[in-house]
């Protein structure tokens, strides 16, 4: 349990790090990444290439690890059905994050940076998320 | 910070060192919370879990954990570069944009953390889709602003 929490602690923390260091907790730089058919920043893509090669290092020692270093076994997702709920809902989160340049990550990093702004898109946001609950009932 | 501040001949404004190293700060925690807890380092998904709106496996402790760390973590790196402080967008479309994430991320399964970052990099079907899928709408939706010279960002 205090090895669960103090994982998930050091793990948001560089998180936060890396999302407040690549820019994405600057709404005008996530936008200029959007803004691919105008004054385009590249920058994000640096971010999401780093990540995603650390990243797929790390796939590669998972499959070879019978469970995780201080757990009792992986919790991964093994779908592989593209629904219209997966496509459209993610249709809508590109357009959400779109107008005011922000992702769940960076909205609650942004708390740090920005209090009065970051707290508005994360209630915002959450009564999105209850939105979709109470609509489905307790799926 | 000076390397970090290198730049990319044709973009003046864009920080690709900086970015990198951000990606990887990015990569190195969601391998830490794969190989460390056996979980998906998914910020939609935790913090659903931690306000108790998404089940899951995760203890919701746990996931005030993740979610507490963001923050931290921003407001460190904020006070060791010194940056100046970004611009946000004004109350209206953030309360519009943040209703819209929160919906399309709970439909979508996930958001660039858990899709873009964790379901890429292990080349799962539904993340590219999602991916290339928000990514899209995110170009055209910056796109159909400045058409109709919508300025958000203060």
């Amino acid at each position: 349990m205090m090895r669960d929490l103090l994982v998930s602690l050091v793990s948001g923390t560089i998180f936060g790090a890396g999302l407040a260091l690549g820019g994405m907790t600057d709404p005008a730089r996530v936008r200029g990444f959007l803004d691919i058919f105008g004054n385009w920043d590249p920058t994000l893509a640096f971010v999401m290439g780093g990540a995603v090669i650390v990243m797929a290092l790390a796939w590669a020692m998972q499959r070879r690890m019978l469970r995780p270093v201080f757990g009792e076994g992986f919790a991964l997702p093994d779908r592989s059905d593209i629904t219209l709920r997966l496509v459209g809902g993610s249709a809508l989160f590109g357009i959400g994050w779109g107008i005011a340049g922000l992702c769940p990550g960076p909205g609650f990093a942004a708390i740090a940076i920005a209090p009065p702004s970051a707290a508005i898109f994360v209630a915002a946001m959450l009564a999105g998320m209850l939105l979709v609950r109470l609509r489905e009932g307790k799926a | 910070m000076s390397l970090l501040g290198t730049s990319l001949p044709g973009f003046p404004e864009a920080a690709p060192l900086a970015g990198l190293a951000g990606g990887v700060l990015i990569g190195l925690a969601a391998a830490l919370m794969l190989l460390g807890a056996g979980r998906i380092a998914g910020v939609s998904g935790i913090a659903a879990r931690a306000f108790s709106i998404g089940s899951g496996s995760m203890p919701r402790p746990a996931a005030w954990a993740f979610v507490i760390g963001l923050p931290l973590g921003a407001l460190a790196v904020m006070n060791l570069s010194g940056a100046a402080t970004p611009d946000f967008a004004g109350p209206v479309p953030l309360v519009i944009a943040g209703l819209i994430v929160g919906i399309g991320t709970r439909l979508g399964s996930g958001c660039t953390s858990g899709h873009g970052v964790c379901g890429m990099s292990r080349l799962s079907q539904r993340s590219l889709v999602a991916t290339a899928t928000f990514m899209a709408t995110g170009f055209a939706t910056v796109a159909a602003m400045n058409a109709l010279g919508l300025e958000v960002l203060g």
